[in-house]
């Protein structure tokens, strides 16, 4: 039984505007006509432009908004209906704005967190050794929320998010503003607690790389309407957005000649090649490095927003 | 719970504060003091029918204040986005709305309230009943019920106009200034109007005449001070209806 169902889910908002002394109000729909499901255990990396209504769509799945219409079943209930009761099964990380209490130790934003969810005290404890070692939370715990750097703070949040063993974790944009470290031990560990604890991961992100690493399944929305359902992979292939191999030469050469590369750019002894998502780098790597000096090279994905545009400009949408 | 522990974690600040508080709070009196240096009695009052008054609308300000104080935060918690914050979590928002930084250095009006009225209480020669004491009590608790229900009223209209924190300051902070004095020294509309509109009068005004066996203005019947606990009643009827409309407007327009 899919653990999220969206049938038809539709958010409007009232936007009034003033032009002189004329006040317009004008409908805006956020969110319109959304249907989907996800399955237990899924990782659904949930993706678009800035305003494309991801945020809106997570406030309707945890219940703090009501639908304008359709209907949505989140572990079976009415999230609008019994929001306080899904509350226990559902946690939240907000990569903008904590959830953790600012001047109280880290400790005690979870031990108030124990009680308010009413966790057995042997499961808390369980919860908080496995996340504090996982973490690396240790060093952190007596250390008052506002003087935690946003990393830290980033992983105090998810940590209070899973405490309760929630079904359904929802993370809106967990990696902003973190380095490259940072990212990728949150990435770590939220595939292993999917792994061992099944958990639903629903994820709005920025970041492509996000994606790359935890999620089986992307979801693109823009305006409110679901551009893309499926693999990462597919959403690349179907977009053939090209990808580019920066080669940095012993010297700097005329344009080099590859099979199934077009050098774009030369710059000294660097040189930009794009080829098609569908080619496999190696291949291309091997044969320049048989026939010409060199020193370096990098494989650039093409980014979110070049893929989504291309998506976007796409006559017919995939589905 | 939490708020308690982070006000103790400096015990002499924490004492500081609520000296200060007691004091600022307490120069109303003072201003009470100085009036009757010149003065007999003042619309009808003596003096420790004066303190009387004025510590019990200092008491239920300061109860009210101290139990449900914090949600006229609560324009600043949805601009913040606490409030989303506090509706994803399995306790009602009201709850977290006002235990929302909760300072215990609001103790400090009670505090002195509670001094007050003890001076007053030792003054008055009030042939004390048991009924009177249950009044006292009752009306107390009411009285504060009252103002703590405009405190949320302001609260739930912040859901409609964000920046209206002020207007509910006028009812409760500038209510506790009108209710220590009494209300007869005031025109009649605004005794209509503490009466019928804004029931603050029957915070500690109708009460304490009842029990001083004074007359209710207004024509009304000197048993009018019974009614506060309806009133107050009446006043968590509406402000948790208004609370609950806030809430839904909130979570219907997302603004």
């Amino acid at each position: 039984m899919s653990v999220i169902e969206l049938q038809n889910v539709s958010r409007a908002f009232t936007v009034s505007s003033r032009t002189g002394l004329r006040r317009t109000r004008r409908e805006v729909r956020a969110v319109d006509g959304l249907s989907f499901t996800v399955e237990p255990g899924e990782v659904v990396g949930y993706i678009g432009p800035n305003g494309a209504g991801k945020s809106t769509t997570i406030k309707m799945l945890t219940g703090i908004l009501v639908p304008s219409d359709g209907t949505i079943r989140v572990a079976g209930v009415d999230p609008s209906r019994n929001r306080m009761k899904l509350a226990k099964r559902i946690g939240v990380v907000f990569g903008q704005r904590t959830t953790l209490w600012w001047d109280l130790p880290l400790k005690d934003s979870f031990a108030v967190l124990q009680k308010m969810y009413g966790v057995p005290r042997a499961r808390h404890a369980e919860n908080l050794a496995t996340f504090v070692e996982l973490l690396d939370l240790g060093d952190l715990l007596d250390v008052p929320v506002r003087q935690l750097s946003l990393g830290q703070r980033m992983r105090g949040d998810i940590a209070a998010a899973l405490l309760h063993d929630p079904e359904i974790v929802y993370l809106d944009e967990p990696t902003i503003g973190l380095d490259i470290i940072s990212k990728a031990r949150l990435r770590e560990f939220l595939a292993e607690v999917n792994k061992e604890r099944g958990t639903t991961i629903i994820l709005t992100t920025h970041d492509l790389d996000d994606i790359e690493a935890l999620c089986s399944r992307v979801m693109v929305i823009d305006h409110g309407r679901q551009v893309y359902d499926g693999t990462l992979a597919g959403l690349r292939a179907s977009q053939s957005a090209p990808r580019t191999l920066v080669v940095d030469l012993a010297s700097s050469m005329p344009p080099i000649t590859v099979d199934g590369a077009t050098v774009t750019k030369v710059d000294g002894p660097r040189q930009h090649l794009t080829f098609p998502t569908s080619t496999s780098a190696a291949p291309l790597v091997a044969q320049i490095a048989a026939n010409y000096p060199l020193v370096d090279l990098s494989v650039a994905e093409p980014t979110i927003e070049s893929i989504i545009a291309r998506l976007y400009t796409a006559a017919t949408p995939t589905p | 719970m939490m708020w308690v522990r982070s006000s103790l974690a400096y015990p002499a600040s924490f004492l500081l504060m609520l000296v200060s508080q007691a004091l600022i709070t307490g120069t109303d009196f003072i201003a009470v003091l100085l009036m009757f240096s010149h003065l007999k009695s003042f619309g009808g009052f003596s003096l420790a029918e004066m303190a009387l008054l004025y510590g019990t609308a200092s008491m239920t300000l300061g109860l009210a204040d101290l139990a449900t104080g914090s949600v006229e935060r609560i324009g600043q918690r949805i601009r913040g986005g606490e409030l989303d914050v506090w509706l994803i979590r399995p306790v009602p928002a009201f709850l977290q709305a006002v235990t929302d930084n909760f300072a215990l250095r609001r103790l400090g009006r009670p505090l002195q309230a509670l001094l007050v009225m003890a001076i007053a209480l030792g003054n008055l020669p009030i042939n004390w009943t048991v009924p009177k004491v249950l009044l006292l009590a009752i009306s107390l608790i009411s009285g504060s019920i009252i103002f703590a229900a405009i405190f949320v009223l302001g609260a739930a209209f912040q859901f409609i106009s964000i920046d209206s924190a002020e207007l509910a300051n006028s009812f409760t902070y500038g209510g506790q200034q009108l209710t220590q004095y009494p209300l007869s020294i005031f025109g009649k509309n605004i005794v209509r109007a503490v009466t019928f509109v804004v029931p603050l009068a029957f915070v500690n005004y109708y009460p304490v005449l009842y029990l001083l066996d004074k007359p209710a203005p207004l024509g009304l019947p000197a048993w009018i001070g019974l009614l506060a606990p309806v009133v107050a009643v009446v006043m968590i009827a509406l402000a948790a209806l208004a609370w609950r409309g806030g809430l839904r407007r909130y979570r219907s327009t997302g603004s």
